[in-house]
């Protein structure tokens, strides 16, 4: 699956979003859950926005020279063993991990989650090949049984309640018992058990790459990263090309700023890391260790005003605070990147053709500006895509831009403006009845289809207050 | 103390009482209010659509408009967050940086300016009934004003102040959003007034006449027996 999801139209998206009270019931609650652990865990840390500080220095620091820790990063995974591979396109690098199984001649490869994966369509491309995958964290393994997108890039099956997930292991899989989390989690582990141990090739994304020596870091609960990478003899590591952190220390405190924003976890229960191949001198490892490195439109990024939007960290702290997503859920995105980021990165990624709707998808609030540990201004660069689209792309409506003429005409010319405010009053008379109008003309239409609008004032405040200043004066 | 009006478009043609609630609460605390009739709109309708150089053209009306004015005091939220981003937007412009740069010092939201300028959090009002107050997104996150409503409704004599649940959750308003997106615009105002609801309050009180409208608009929709009301209005009570 490549970013885009299908073929729906937005407002058709949007309608089926809202139409789904399973999805919203599942999405508030979690979003209940994840916003009120966030800032209990940045109260309990005291000084949140001096990490914040830290957070966004940290990668303003590595994307501003992205280059150099690139080629240290490759330099040291070469020197533990590592291949590195930089693919330009998603193409080229599923066409890399295609050639590692073949070569291999694997046939099942286990996977843990990675959204640089979703992202590329990796899973597909690896199935057309022949090979059998698995995913093996529990919301992607679920989603993959379904052959259902990820509807959130932290915890992927948001959108399912236990009972639908009961349902997906009957049918799927022959499950008999109850929907107790207890009895689906204890059925999960039996299965993946059997594929972790029948698999040849193990693929994880990466949360952390530490430049300084060349280690792969994951953040994970289910600790099925771990397995993925001690068990099977060929490890292969997918990673977006921004997702580096130089330092050790550089790490801590970007996993601190991840687990609490994310969920508000001090500390996910395994934060593994992995470097390389087995060395002569090592007692374990993975006999071959890849390294894939995905541009696939990153670089196009760079330098430009969006550049802070590849500081993200995949932490969705901006996506549980979105009230639009609460409403509408993930997948009417339409991309494997939802929410407020989505919106941000998906047309960078993809183009505007497909997403030109997505910038417009947000009140701009400012919740998702205000959660962001590595305070990505989220909203503002809404506002920079709605310029591109008008100004540079040409793409908005015409009605609105003949609107949007007549705006500055109006908010240009005072005595334009204040005959309107005089005008406004009886031009909407016909649609006025007892204070109230609520069936709008024109633009207003939108807004009385779901509200009522009142009546502009019988004088305006400006006629008010000079015959206010007349009658101070006595004249 | 001198101080201009910022009236706002909202205020000065759809609800202008909010405005001369404005103008007597200021003037009651000891300001001498004038108001510089060549002001128009802030130009966020079209800033936030995308249309930068259209809503530039309502930019520089209101800098010329306020070019005198000593403070500048609006009783929106969202308006003036708007002046202050003139700054960066007309950076590096020779004609109208500095005069963007002036303007965004000296403007003030109404209870902003009361509390942080003025020093005062009690202006002697008097109101019966309960009451909840919605802090608008713009007026918090962007313009960082929290705490000034809270704390001058708190001083209003006979008034019964209730916590709204998700206060801080945008209603939905967004400028061209609830034209845009109606259909979502819909579902976060109808959760705000539900919370709203919540509260059994009589009257919700906001800061911002954009969200007022929204959650009025759809309060009034719902035949719901709440009334909306500008934090000036209860102030001047
Ligand atoms: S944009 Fe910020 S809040 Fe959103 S996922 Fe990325 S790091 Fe987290």
């Amino acid at each position: 699956m490549p970013i885009k999801l299908g073929e729906a139209s937005y407002k058709e998206r949007i309608q089926s979003g809202i139409e789904n009270d399973f999805m919203r019931g599942a999405v508030s609650s979690a979003q209940g859950r994840f916003r009120s652990g966030r800032l209990k865990a940045a109260e309990e840390l005291g000084n949140w926005e001096d990490w914040r500080t830290r957070g966004e220095e940290i990668r303003t620091h590595t994307l501003e020279n992205i280059d150099f820790y690139l080629q240290q990063l490759s330099d040291e995974v070469s020197k533990r063993g590592g291949k590195v591979f930089f693919a330009e396109t998603a193409e080229e690098a599923n066409e890399y991990i295609n050639n590692v199984v073949k070569e291999k001649e694997a046939k099942k490869v286990v996977k843990s989650k990675s959204m640089v994966t979703e992202e590329i369509g990796l899973n597909e491309a690896l199935e057309e090949a022949g090979s059998e995958v698995i995913e093996t964290d529990l919301g992607e393994w679920i989603l993959q049984m379904d052959e259902d997108p990820p509807s959130h890039i932290v915890t992927p099956a948001l959108h399912k309640n236990k009972e639908q997930i009961r349902e997906t292991f009957a049918s799927k899989k022959g499950y008999k018992n109850s929907d107790m989390p207890e009895e689906l989690a204890t059925f999960a582990r039996e299965q993946l058990r059997k594929e972790f141990l029948s698999a040849d090739v193990g693929i994880t994304g990466c949360n952390f790459a530490v430049t300084e020596s060349g280690a792969i870091t994951f953040v994970t609960n289910e600790g099925n990263a771990r397995l993925v990478t001690s068990l099977p003899d060929t490890q292969i590591s997918v990673m977006g090309m921004e997702r580096l952190a130089p330092t050790w220390e550089d790490m801590e405190v970007l996993v601190s700023l991840l687990t609490r924003a994310a969920v508000g976890q001090k500390l996910t229960s395994y934060v593994t890391a992995i470097t390389g191949t087995r060395l002569e001198d090592e007692v374990d490892g993975p006999e071959e260790y890849h390294l894939v490195i995905v541009d696939n439109g990153r670089s196009k990024i760079l330098g430009t005003e969006f550049q802070s939007a590849l500081h993200c960290i995949r932490c969705a702290a901006c996506i549980n605070v979105c009230p639009v997503y609460r409403h509408v859920g993930g997948h009417s995105y339409n991309s494997v990147y939802p929410g407020p980021i989505g919106a941000v990165l998906t047309p960078l990624l993809d183009g505007y053709d497909d997403h030109k709707e997505l910038p417009y998808a947000s009140t701009l609030c400012a919740a998702c500006t205000d959660a962001c540990p590595v305070k990505i201004p989220l909203h503002e660069q809404l506002i920079r895509h709605r310029e591109i689209i008008v100004e540079r792309e040409k793409k908005s409506p015409k009605s609105e831009q003949m609107m949007m003429e007549g705006f500055a005409q109006w908010a240009s010319h005072p005595a334009a403006y204040k005959l309107s405010a005089r005008m406004a009053r009886t031009s909407l008379k016909p649609w006025t009845k007892d204070e109230i109008i609520k069936n709008g003309p024109g633009p207003l239409k939108g807004w009385t289809d779901v509200r009522d609008f009142p009546a502009p004032s019988k004088q305006s405040f400006r006629s008010w207050f000079k015959s206010r200043q007349k009658k101070e004066r006595g004249q | 103390m001198k101080v201009s009006l910022f009236i706002t478009c909202l205020c000065d043609i759809i609800s202008s009482d909010v405005g001369k609630d404005t103008v007597e609460v200021l003037e009651k605390l000891g300001c001498e209010v004038d108001f510089p009739e060549q002001q128009t709109c802030c130009g966020q309708p079209a800033y936030n659509s995308g249309y930068l150089s259209k809503s530039k053209e309502a930019m520089k009306q209101m800098m010329k408009a306020f070019k005198d004015s000593e403070y500048v005091v609006g009783p929106s939220g969202s308006c003036v967050a708007m002046l202050h981003e003139y700054p960066q937007i007309f950076k590096g412009d020779p004609d109208w940086e500095e005069e963007a740069n002036k303007l965004a010092a000296k403007s003030y939201e109404f209870t902003q300016f009361i509390v942080d300028v003025l020093g005062r959090v009690d202006v002697g009002s008097n109101f019966k009934g309960i009451v909840t107050y919605h802090s608008s997104c713009h007026m918090t996150r962007l313009l960082g004003v929290k705490d000034a409503p809270k704390k001058l409704l708190e001083q209003v004599e006979g008034i019964q102040l209730r916590e709204l649940p998700l206060c801080e959750d945008c209603c939905g308003f967004g400028g061209t959003f609830a034209v845009k997106n109606p259909e979502i615009s819909e579902q976060m105002v109808k959760e705000k007034t539900e919370h709203i609801m919540e509260t059994e309050a009589e009257y919700v009180i906001g800061g911002d006449m954009g969200c007022l409208m929204n959650i009025g608009g759809k309060l009034s929709r719902d035949n719901r027996d709440v009334k909306v009301m500008h934090i000036s209005q209860v102030l001047n009570s």
